[in-house]
């Protein structure tokens, strides 16, 4: 990739970012809400996408990074009282043990047995969840405590029960994401991971240390999903085990197939629409995961890609 | 000299289940010649180059490299060593584009080298385009790999050999699949290469072999049959028993 394509790319992931910051003075705090779910389960499927998009790994477990960081989160503040951002850090160095744990066993396995390792895996982390229920409140969740909405933030007051504070949390946390992704992938490192991807054998005859760009790949991956997972325990003041269970995996990889693997943008764009289209069918139907499988048929059928990766093949090569 | 023990194996075998591929191959390499390995279809060259590499696990016997033992060495960390090796079935990075499938093999040699030197990441490009206009494929740069023809397939796939700086490159059967008119090229540029690695070429063509090698070696059920200069193999009545079937 030359600098003029990398300058183009930059400048739109720039225009997209800056038009999500905008969205808020306009959006109805209903709106505000969902886009701030939005953008959080937009990390998750981006920290997922640096696993399946650029490394060519289909973990089905991922819903197992997004819970320990839920999790890590949210009952160091349930139980131990820890202030807000020290809850949020435990979530990040949880998830990130978490998946060094599952990354160094999974890994020892390729495509089908490591895509049915990560889901058993993550499985795990959910029957844990069920099994210590009296501290980790089950299958019902917990609430967390309304002390922990309000915290302080170097001097600075920050009231989670504003829907605007949500929202901009989310979208720092969105674009610290994405300018990491950016860095990480358009750097060596992410030619090696598209090496591997490409073609593993290859890579490691050219002197690649393939299992420990995987294992890097695989714990990078796992810490921002878990991220994303700290974050929606605190932004929304609830933990249950759902946030560990099938579905989630399921979802991150829905998200990333429709908006474009390999894509940075794919997945914000995938959630974004598969979020809207969730809603919309569940008003409707209570059959929606149905038409969800449909939409992966069509989706593996037509659009291969997804949205974005369709796109860059046909008009913009230069799109990372 | 010191140099005699560039590359060699002892009582090297590799057996698979029943079938000894390899079965005790006494080898020596001298720095800086082109070396043929030839035989008959299943006599073992590709498994015991394998071996070299580090593609396939000893069964027993040991691999020493400028002195070292490398037969519990992985392939990634021979490669780092200098040995290069180029597959017999054309392994390329078919989706991305000719210049990016250097730029990988570029990036690995800068970001292993030995030498402690320090490169740019910016420095990697303008090599790989170097690199390609040494194998003849600078106009192809920006071609998608997968799209080329295959003659060209397997120029990219030496150019990659290349872009590690080798010292040791092996080329698995590298002018399978080539037309006649290429071949004479590909020689051409394996003798250039010679000049700066030392090159061992498993090979079916006889006109290849006669023209490169200094000197060849022959296996036959997993065991070396013989070795010498062309002239020597060409007289040698075992060789024309065992490979040639007269």
């Amino acid at each position: 990739m030359t600098s003029s394509d990398t300058r183009k790319s930059l400048v739109l992931h720039g225009v997209v970012l800056v038009l999500l910051f905008a969205v808020q003075f306009a959006a109805s705090d209903y709106m505000t809400l969902t886009l701030t779910r939005m953008m959080v389960l937009a990390v998750f499927a981006m920290g997922f996408n640096i696993l399946y998009g650029y490394t060519g790994l289909l973990s089905l477990g991922h819903a197992v990074f997004f819970g320990a960081g839920v999790y890590g989160a949210g009952l160091t503040i349930y139980h131990l009282g820890w202030p807000v951002p020290l809850a949020f850090a435990a979530g990040i160095i949880g998830s990130a043990v978490v998946a060094a744990g599952i990354g160094a066993l999974a890994l020892r396995t390729v495509r089908d047995s490591f895509m049915i390792l990560t889901m058993m895996l993550s499985q795990v982390g959910f029957l844990l969840v069920l099994y210590f229920n009296t501290v980790t409140g089950g299958d019902q969740g917990l609430s967390l405590p309304q002390a922990s909405r309000v915290f302080t933030l170097a001097g600075a007051s920050v009231d989670l029960a504003q829907p605007v504070t949500r929202y901009n949390i989310a979208f720092v946390l969105l674009l610290v994401t994405v300018a990491l992704s950016f860095t990480l992938l358009q750097g060596p490192f992410g030619r090696v991971l598209r090496a591997i991807r490409e073609n593993e054998a290859r890579t490691e005859m050219l002197g690649y240390d393939v299992r420990r760009a995987k294992f890097f790949a695989f714990v990078i991956s796992g810490t921002v999903a878990g991220m994303a997972g700290a974050a929606y325990a605190i932004l929304f003041g609830y933990i249950g085990a759902t946030f560990t269970g099938i579905q989630y995996s399921i979802e991150a990889l829905l998200f990333t197939l429709l908006g474009g693997a390999g894509t940075l943008l794919g997945p914000l764009l995938g959630t974004v629409l598969m979020t809207m289209l969730i809603d919309r069918l569940s008003e409707i139907t209570s059959a929606y995961f149905l038409w969800l499988g449909f939409i992966l048929i069509a989706l593996t059928l037509w659009f291969p890609k997804g949205l974005l990766g369709a796109i860059r093949q046909r008009w913009l090569p230069w799109l990372t | 000299m010191a140099d005699v023990s560039f590359l060699k194996t002892e009582a090297l075998k590799r057996h698979f289940g029943g079938i000894k591929a390899v079965d005790g191959v006494d080898f020596t390499l001298n720095r800086g010649e082109i070396r043929a390995i030839i035989g008959p279809n299943g006599a073992g060259k590709s498994t015991f180059v394998s071996l070299l590499s580090g593609r396939t696990e000893a069964s027993s016997g040991r691999v020493v490299f400028e002195g070292e033992d490398i037969t519990r060495l992985p392939a990634f960390k021979r490669v780092r060593k200098g040995i290069a090796y180029t597959f017999q079935i054309t392994n390329i990075y078919r989706e991305l584009s000719v210049v990016e499938n250097v730029a990988i093999a570029v990036q690995g040699r800068f970001s292993n080298d030995a030498s402690g030197a320090r490169h740019p990441a910016g420095a990697i490009e303008p090599e790989a385009r170097a690199i390609l206009a040494r194998v003849g494929l600078a106009e192809m740069a920006e071609r998608k790999a997968g799209e080329l023809a295959y003659g060209h397939q397997r120029l990219l796939e030496v150019g990659m050999g290349l872009a590690l700086q080798p010292e040791l490159l092996i080329l698995d059967e590298p002018t399978q699949g080539l037309a006649d008119s290429e071949i004479a090229g590909f020689c051409d540029l394996v003798r250039e290469i010679a000049k700066s690695a030392t090159v061992l070429l498993i090979e079916h063509n006889m006109d290849v072999v006669m023209a490169l090698a200094g000197r060849i070696t022959v296996m036959s059920q997993g065991r070396i049959l013989a070795e010498g200069s062309p002239d020597e193999i060409r007289a040698n009545a075992d060789v024309q028993a065992a490979y040639l079937g007269k």
